[in-house]
């Protein structure tokens, strides 16, 4: 049915971009990078879906829907997000997590 | 679309309508009185409250993705509640002058959130409940973000903004994981074609981490307490009762209806994380200064408190839940209220500031003496009924060590809100908080919170009704 790739490499690949964008997260201090680290995992996600979707269920289209929702969501959230480091950067003239540190415990 | 559609999916459109209803009254609003929108929406957002609790059909939509039931109703009435109180507090603080330009945007982004809440307590399809959960969460960053010019308010909003998107990747991950084995994402089809087996655990766990986050439960509790004490106080106290309550509303109807089948895997989960939640929260709050990361902190353990309705799965459970966040979001509202008022009058946070209160403001120091006692749960105010009931549905099911532990908890919590209460009574200040009087608008909300403390504790009626309610989500 489907062209040579087995489903194994794409989930595979969902895997690695999915624990990629939680190191980046973790380990990024920029913030339009930890940003671009969620979106990794946001992708991540979609491949899954998008693969189970093609070959377990090929004769329904919820995955498909389900990851055009995503991608809709996550350009939502990346515009507040965005608009809040513009923020951040004028209040601190910086977006290095390092420095926006006023609370702590 | 019959007329029978809009009935039933009545809380939902109202809310839009508020919404826009709201976003164009301030573009023809004389720009003189812009501080009468408050009232307006308030006026406007009561009518919404009280036509939330005319009876309504039941029944689902949209080929099964939107559902209501009577109990779903019953907690969008809650919810509701709780929102009207935060409205009504946060008149005062948004008199103020830098804050008169962007009143309306307040109330359309709040009003926001709790359209995203609806959807997500009705949610059928794990769509729905996506972006429910998205629309209840984004609005609430840019609110938390709402000085404009004061860091730590930006700060807040960052971190709100990063952790929730960050959750729902991993919340997302795991539900990949379910539809994939399953093949669907309908609540119904997916709990009756579960099959128990490893992948679907690891995508449950994956799910579960994203929800701990949302509701701030230990390990992933690490925001709560920096975007409390950054926001402005009104949304700490509408992100501490209103987002939380609604968060756990639909975990525990997701757990109830979409995971009964590895029930045993999701009561040993809760069972860790709820000791975590309770004792981590306790501690971490005896050695807080700032009074809005100390309700940050105990609203962690509470949390904790709450999964112990959820554990045992009954009903019991679920009608204690229910009412626990109800009393909640009076005590917890009336604590942020005394909060708000003095740090509007004064701007002071500190609980060192509040020392010999007592003496200059006895009617706000009693006030929040009532509302502590209510959240450690000291008879007869509402919140040990609350606990009892807790913890009654968890030892039903046999968890009595879990019972113990949460009955220890609530003696270590009981010390740190004392803490407070003798800083108010007993404790000596040379210069102590001015005496002061707060606004109509506050002080009719500490008397709603004031009565729901009281009237909700002694009246038995309103935990039979939600007992009567509560069958089956």
């Amino acid at each position: 049915m489907n062209s040579g790739i087995p489903i194994q490499y794409f989930l595979i690949l969902a895997t690695l971009m999915f624990f990629t964008g939680v190191y980046g997260f973790l380990t990024r201090r920029n913030l339009i990078t930890i940003l671009m680290s969620v979106e990794l995992i946001l992708n991540s996600v979609n491949i899954n879906f998008l693969a189970f979707n093609r070959y377990l269920y090929p004769h329904k289209l919820e995955g498909m829907f389900f990851s055009l929702f995503i991608i809709a969501v996550a350009a939502a959230e990346a515009a507040v997000a965005i608009a809040i480091i513009i923020n951040i950067y004028r209040r601190f003239a910086t977006i290095n997590v390092e420095e926006v540190n006023e609370m702590k415990y | 679309m019959s007329l029978g559609t809009f009935l039933i999916m009545r809380h939902e459109l109202l809310l839009i309508a508020a919404a826009l209803i709201v976003l164009i009254a301030e573009i023809f609003w004389n720009p003189d009185k812009k501080s009468s929108i408050s009232l307006f929406s308030i006026i406007l957002f009561g009518v919404i409250t009280i036509i939330g609790f005319l009876p309504s059909p039941a029944g689902p939509l949209f080929g099964g993705m939107y559902v209501s039931s009577g109990t779903r109703l019953l907690m969008k009435n809650i919810l509701n509640i709780g929102a009207l109180i935060v409205f009504i507090q946060s008149v005062t603080w948004l008199k103020k002058e830098e804050n008169s330009e962007k009143i309306s945007e307040y109330f359309l982004l709040l009003i926001s959130t709790l359209v995203g809440m609806n959807f997500m307590i009705s949610a059928g399809h794990f769509l729905i409940f996506y972006i429910g959960i998205e629309l209840a969460i984004i609005p609430i960053a840019a609110l938390a973000a709402y000085d404009r010019y004061k860091n730590k308010s930006a700060e807040a909003g960052i971190k709100l903004i990063l952790t929730s998107a960050l959750s729902s990747g991993v919340m997302l991950y795991g539900l990949s994981m379910i539809y994939g084995t399953t093949g669907t994402m309908y609540f119904s089809e997916v709990a009756s074609l579960f099959g128990n087996t490893s992948l679907q655990i690891l995508g449950f766990i994956f799910f579960f981490a994203g929800m701990a986050f949302k509701i701030s439960i230990v390990p992933f509790h690490l925001w709560t307490a920096d975007v409390y004490e950054g926001s402005p106080v009104n949304i700490t106290s509408y992100l501490s009762v209103i987002s939380k309550g609604a968060a756990i509303f639909i975990l525990m109807i997701i757990l109830f209806k979409v995971f009964p089948i590895i029930m045993g895997t999701w009561q040993k989960t809760i069972f860790v994380t709820s000791v975590l939640t309770m004792t981590i929260g306790n501690l971490f709050a005896i050695r807080q200064q700032n009074l809005k990361r100390f309700l940050a902190f105990s609203s962690i353990s509470q949390a904790g408190y709450i999964l112990l309705g959820l554990i045992g799965g009954n009903q019991l459970g679920m009608a204690s839940v229910m009412y626990y966040i109800l009393v909640y979001i009076f005590s917890n509202l009336g604590a942020f209220g005394v909060v708000t008022a003095i740090s509007n009058a004064t701007g002071k946070e500190n609980i060192d500031d509040y020392n010999g209160l007592y003496q200059t403001n006895p009617k706000l120091s009693l006030i929040m003496t009532l509302a502590l006692f209510s959240l450690a749960g000291i008879p007869p105010v509402a919140g040990f009924f609350g606990k009892f009931f807790l913890f009654t549905a968890a030892a039903q099911q046999g968890f009595y060590l879990l019972v113990l532990i949460a009955v220890l908890n609530t003696i270590v919590s009981l010390f740190y809100y004392l803490l407070v209460v003798k800083a108010m009574f007993i404790s000596k200040n040379e210069n102590p908080i001015g005496s002061f009087r707060s606004d109509f608008s506050a002080r009719f909300a500490f008397g709603i919170c004031v009565a729901g403390i009281v009237v909700t504790g002694f009246a038995s009626v309103i935990f039979e009704a939600i007992k009567n309610l509560s069958f089956g989500v």
